[in-house]
């Protein structure tokens, strides 16, 4: 099966790197949120204190954007019906796609980090490593849940309203525990709580990672 | 879906009283029962005085909200194993149910709060994973009705009532680690007698109340089947 989750992945990868438009729009996209937060914020002080959370409600809103178009091409040239055919484990499928999310999410992401801290006008305190590691795992939890949906969103009336409505509350233990993270981060970790919302990434993580892997052949084969 | 589990689902009688009914009945004899002891017979609680008594109301509308939950869950886990039409009916009238008891839930809380904690809405984690258990499960009924082929509703319905019922426990510790307020869980131990037996009265009066209703949704549904699948009618000779 990994052999095969390679195989989608490298196919995955290869079609952004082909048509980069959609990692570009992701993090233009995320720029923009930023920006209109910031003209919506009432003290710069404010922009400050917020940075980490607008941060991660910008990526949540990209990831929309970039789980809502993860099956397009295979929609728009009737593949997914030769893909779900394809003799291979639908695990390896949804596998190869959450991480190839997982990667276009974490990009955006690492992209936005310093123009946060241009515009928001914060500093890094804490441990660079760890500010990685909640990007890399807040970004994972949004994509394997979010590329579950995204199969089921691209086939259902209505996707656009649809997708948030199913992502969004599921989400919420990961976007809290990765902007409660990257906040303590942000401020140096004074009171050292940055180990505990990582575990909870963690756990979010286990939990939807293998969940999600272990539904998507039902969403697959009703494809 | 094949055809047989349509097919083992019982056909409808045409007699219109059900088992359901009598639970219904005993349901709300007890909830008759059950408020006016609450509102009348009970002591008032000890801090929070005669406010104290929608907890009657409250706190079964809590209880059974997850029961409802929990009872979606095992028939969405039956379904992707069985593929039997009948499980997805009972995952859609349980998810609908708990829904109701969760606004329930939400509005009584909201009324609780304020002479308590002088808000109507506050981020208490108990409250903050009750409104996010709602829109989750709101989610799941959105998707339903986004899905014409009843197939593809059932497994997809299955498949979404799992991933947010077992997302629940991970959602109330995470919004617990961000901030607390609710008061601390009350036990038998810890409740005077009286208050224990109308408690149990009205949970009871809830639970027969939503089995009654679950019951009603799934016949509902087993109805609309039905209906979507009966042959069209024979065309009429023009005269």
């Amino acid at each position: 099966m990994i052999a095969q989750t390679i195989g989608v992945l490298a196919k995955e990868l290869l079609i952004e790197w082909r048509d980069r438009s959609r990692v570009s729009g992701l993090f233009f996209f995320g720029l923009a949120i930023l920006l209109m937060v910031a003209f919506a914020s009432p003290s710069e002080g404010a922009l400050r204190d917020q940075a980490a959370g607008t941060l991660w409600v910008g990526l949540l809103l990209a990831s929309t954007r970039a789980l809502d178009q993860a099956y397009a091409i295979e929609m728009e040239h009737d593949a997914m019906e030769a893909m779900v055919l394809w003799p291979v484990d639908p695990r390896a499928v949804f596998y190869g796609k959450a991480i190839a999310n997982s990667l276009l999410l974490t990009t955006v992401a690492i992209g936005l980090v310093p123009l946060l801290f241009a515009m928001y006008d914060v500093q890094l305190r804490g441990d660079p490593l760890m500010l990685l590691g909640f990007l890399v795992l807040g970004c994972a939890g949004l994509a394997a849940p979010g590329t579950l949906y995204g199969l089921v969103t691209a086939q259902a009336r209505g996707s656009s309203v649809l997708l948030p409505l199913l992502l969004f509350p599921l989400v919420v233990p990961c976007i809290l525990a990765a902007a409660k993270g990257t906040g303590v981060v942000l401020e140096g970790d004074p009171m050292g709580q940055g180990d505990s919302w990582l575990a909870l990434l963690g756990a979010f993580n286990a939990l939807h990672w293998s969940l999600s892997g272990v539904l998507y052949g039902r969403i697959a084969e009703d494809t | 879906m094949s055809t047989e589990a349509v097919a083992s689902a019982p056909a409808p009688t045409k007699s219109r009283f059900h088992w359901e009914h009598l639970v219904g009945l005993l349901g709300l004899v007890l909830l008759v029962a059950g408020q006016y002891m609450g509102l009348f017979v009970a002591p008032p609680e000890r801090m929070m005085g005669e406010v104290g008594r929608i907890l009657y109301t409250h706190v079964p509308a809590a209880w059974l909200a997850m029961v409802a939950f929990t009872v979606a869950f095992v028939t969405a886990v039956a379904h992707l194993f069985t593929g039997r039409r009948g499980l997805d009916w009972a995952t859609e009238a349980a998810v609908e149910v708990g829904a109701m008891l969760n606004v329930l839930l939400l509005i009584q809380g909201s009324i609780f709060a304020r002479p308590t904690w002088g808000v109507w809405w506050t981020w208490d984690p108990r409250l903050t994973a009750s409104a996010i258990m709602l829109l989750t499960f709101v989610g799941v009924l959105m998707l339903r009705g986004a899905v014409r082929d009843p197939d593809r509703r059932a497994t997809w319905t299955s498949v979404a009532t799992v991933l947010a019922y077992v997302n629940i426990p991970i959602t109330y510790f995470s919004v617990k680690w961000w901030r607390s307020l609710h008061q601390i869980q009350s036990s038998p131990e810890t409740v005077a007698d009286p208050m224990v037996f109308v408690l149990r009265l009205n949970a009871f009066a809830f639970l027969f109340i939503m089995i009654w209703f679950i019951a009603r949704r799934w016949r509902l549904a087993q109805t609309l089947a039905r209906a979507d699948e009966a042959p069209p009618l024979p065309a009429q000779e023009a005269t």
